[in-house]
């Protein structure tokens, strides 16, 4: 089994009056575990239908490696898709779910069974294989729409948020089978999902969607690290925003008078010329939260590079307490809130050591400051942080 | 502890069984085994004679023609009924399509049935407009025979079929034919091999609510037919009303009953067991007409309750 690529360009498709499509350009590579990641009602699903060939787009071209596939039904089309709901066919056992697609191809009764049975170890569903689907637990259910899609050796498997019925601890076990399932068959995944976290974990690749376009495709880490505009910024995790205008440049470093907040150092390759509007992002586990000044506490490469340190004082307003982690919301003395995450090495005495109303300085560095929105021109209004 | 008024419940029902379904049997039952009076009526003498009669080749003969009649009526009420429960069930305005379904039901049963008379008659609109396109300069004779018995008895039971073919397709979830497109069927094995088999228990009330009144069909085979579609719901009638031989109309009814819920329990059992069962309550439920009537006319071989033509052999008594 092997992977083909997918290529999607100018695609469109409205529903009446309404775009759910707008120009989504995509180009997906052989093997690659890619994901299409967005909120509710962004068109993921619309787009997979597109792929699978359930609907026509209005305009655009699909084709899977390098050959048009419009026009051509979804039973002509070498993708599979696992649905979001499964469909899996309730009158089947899980052995005659399986076995459908080959039943079709009127493979030989030996043959069929033991590719069945290869597909059903594969997803670790040996011993339910003459259940019905009414019996299965949600991961099992999901495990035989997957063993159904793989047996008829698609190129490309569509997966549509197969995991969201389940719960947390469920979807990080099927995430890891699902990643060695990739593995093993090696061909293209085209993974929907509105789960950062899932995309991130499990990507080769991700294209986050909101509102009918594709707003960036990357890496995990380049989407994380460098997200492109203040929407991929705030979706994959928390953030926190700043905007202001360039005003003085220094290497890579620029000095930024964000509002609200005062002067900010960036860093800026390339971005952000001296006079230009910007939005700055910096993610809260970046933020260093003590109650002493930070020069004390700085060290190592921080101290060394000190010139690049932002600071802030404030107090704290919120804090959220998660177990490995506590969130604190900060609020300046500049009046600008600040979201922080501080990872509970050193528990002390049974108390935090920063708790509610303390004053805290709130320390980074410009290096971890990354511009994501550069406008040349006006204010598009008041509020930054979250 | 809970009291358990289960019982008090089943107390309307148990009734409307007894009075409409166990004491006309009881009776049916008691009149095929007595001798048959002089002018109709019975003599009180215990006797097999009216089952002895059921052996008669003539009437075996007419038992088979109601068979064909039936199974062919049911299986065309299928065919039609199938499309247009699917229409209606993947529709936006579904209550007003069901609606217009059911309207048919205001005008009185045999009304419907002259209604089809001066459709089809010599006479007719039918001919009228054949005429008028030059298409016959005579009459075409379209009455009164098995193929226009067979026509109405379609038309009449159509909706019967497409109520609980419509609930099923209703609750079948569509995604599952796109998931079987994507596993390589055609648009066609999909229907069969996915629509088909998950909308069973919808098409086996269909045909236990079409054939088992149409087994029983007296009006129309009478008003519409010919002598090539004598059904035995008016051969019973006849015993009745005509022979005068009572006894042999109650025997005729007993063997009816009896062959159509044979029938009716070996499909419902090889459409695969309790499901099945389970869900043609259910569906029975949910559609207005046919619960009460496919029950009843089961034995009794009236079609519809609403005119004098029902419960032929419930009139045996009286
Ligand atoms: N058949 C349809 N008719 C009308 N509107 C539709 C249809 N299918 C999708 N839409 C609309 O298109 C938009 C995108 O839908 P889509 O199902 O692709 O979203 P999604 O990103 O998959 O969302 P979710 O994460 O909730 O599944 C939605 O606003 C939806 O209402
Ligand atoms: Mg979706």
């Amino acid at each position: 089994m092997n992977g083909s690529d997918v290529a999607v360009s100018a695609l469109r498709k409205s529903f009446g009056s309404f775009e759910a499509l707008k120009d989504v350009s995509l180009e997906i590579r052989k093997g690659e575990f890619f994901s299409l990641l967005g909120p509710s009602g962004c068109g993921k699903t619309t787009l997979l239908r597109l792929i699978a060939g359930f609907e026509d787009p209005d305009s655009g071209a699909i084709a899977i490696d390098r050959r048009d596939v419009l026009g051509l039904p979804p039973d002509k089309r070498r993708c599979n898709t696992v649905f979001q709901s499964y469909a899996l066919f309730p009158h089947l056992t899980v052995f005659e779910n399986v076995a459908f697609s080959l039943r079709l191809r009127k493979v030989p009764n030996r043959l069929l069974k033991d590719l069945v049975m290869k597909h059903l170890s594969l997803v670790q569903l040996e011993g339910h294989a003459h259940k019905k689907p009414s019996l299965l637990s949600g991961g099992q259910k999901q495990r035989v729409a997957i063993a159904r899609a793989l047996i008829n050796e698609p190129s490309v498997l569509l997966l549509d948020e197969p995991l969201s019925a389940l719960d947390a601890k469920l979807r990080q076990h099927m995430l890891l089978e699902l990643d060695a399932i990739h593995d093993k068959v090696g061909i293209t995944f085209i993974y929907v999902t509105h789960d950062q976290a899932e995309a991130l974990s499990i990507s080769d690749r991700i294209a986050v969607m909101d509102g009918g376009r594709v707003l960036q495709v990357g890496k995990p880490t380049e989407i994380y690290e460098n997200p492109k505009s203040d929407f991929v910024a705030r979706f994959i995790g928390d953030t926190n925003i700043f905007q202001g205008l360039v005003v003085e440049r220094c290497g890579d470093i620029a000095l930024v008078e964000a509002e609200g907040f005062g002067p900010l150092l960036v860093e800026a390759n390339g971005d952000g010329p001296v006079g230009a509007r910007v939005r700055v992002a910096v993610r809260p586990e970046k933020l260093r939260i003590s109650r002493e000044a930070p020069q004390g506490g700085l060290q190592g490469a921080h101290a060394a590079a000190g010139s690049e340190i932002n600071v802030m004082r404030g107090s704290v307003e919120e804090p959220i307490y998660s177990g490995f982690q506590t969130k604190y919301y900060v609020r300046g003395e500049n009046g600008m809130s600040l979201v922080v995450f501080r990872q509970h090495a050193n528990w002390s005495e049974g108390r935090p050591d920063i708790a509610w109303k303390d004053d805290v300085y709130l320390s980074w560095s410009a290096r971890d400051a990354v511009i994501v929105e550069t406008t040349a021109g006006h204010d598009e209004g008041g509020g930054s942080a979250p | 502890m809970k009291r358990n008024y289960g019982p008090l419940y089943a107390v309307p029902q148990s009734a409307w069984l007894l009075v409409f379904f166990a004491a006309p049997l009881v009776i049916i039952v008691g009149y095929s085994f007595l001798e048959k009076g002089l002018y109709g009526g019975v003599k009180p003498h215990l006797s097999l004679a009216a089952y002895r009669e059921l052996a008669n080749p003539a009437l075996l003969g007419v038992a088979f023609r109601t068979l064909w009649v039936s199974v062919a009526a049911t299986v065309v009420t299928l065919i039609v009924a199938l499309p247009c429960g699917y229409s209606i069930a993947r529709s936006h305005n579904q209550s007003l399509r069901l609606f217009l379904i059911i309207v048919p039901f205001w005008t009185n049963f045999l009304v419907r049935i002259y209604a089809w008379i001066s459709i089809l008659g010599n006479e007719g609109f039918l001919n009228d407009i054949l005429r008028t396109l030059g298409v016959t300069s005579e009459s075409v004779q379209f009455l009164y025979n098995q193929w226009a018995v067979i026509l109405v008895l379609v038309y009449m039971y159509l909706p019967y079929a497409i109520l609980p073919l419509f609930t099923s397709i209703d609750k079948f979830d569509f995604s599952l034919l796109e998931a079987a497109r994507d596993l390589g069927a055609s648009r066609f094995a999909s229907y069969r091999l996915v629509l088909l088999p998950n909308i069973r228990s919808g098409i086996v009330t269909a045909v236990l609510f079409t054939f088992i009144p149409i087994f029983g069909a007296y009006a129309i085979p009478l008003l519409i037919g010919g002598k090539d579609s004598y059904m035995l719901g008016n051969l019973i009638a006849d015993q009745v009303t005509k022979t005068r031989n009572w006894p042999l109309a109650a025997s005729i009814s007993m063997a009816v009953t009896l062959l159509s819920g044979l029938a009716a329990v070996v499909f419902l059992f090889r459409s695969r067991k309790g499901e099945a069962v389970a869900e043609v309550a259910e569906s029975g439920m949910d559609s207005p007409g046919p619960v009460g009537r496919g029950g009843s006319a089961s034995g009794t071989g009236g079609p519809a309750g609403a005119t004098g033509a029902t419960g032929l052999t419930l009139e045996v008594p009286a």
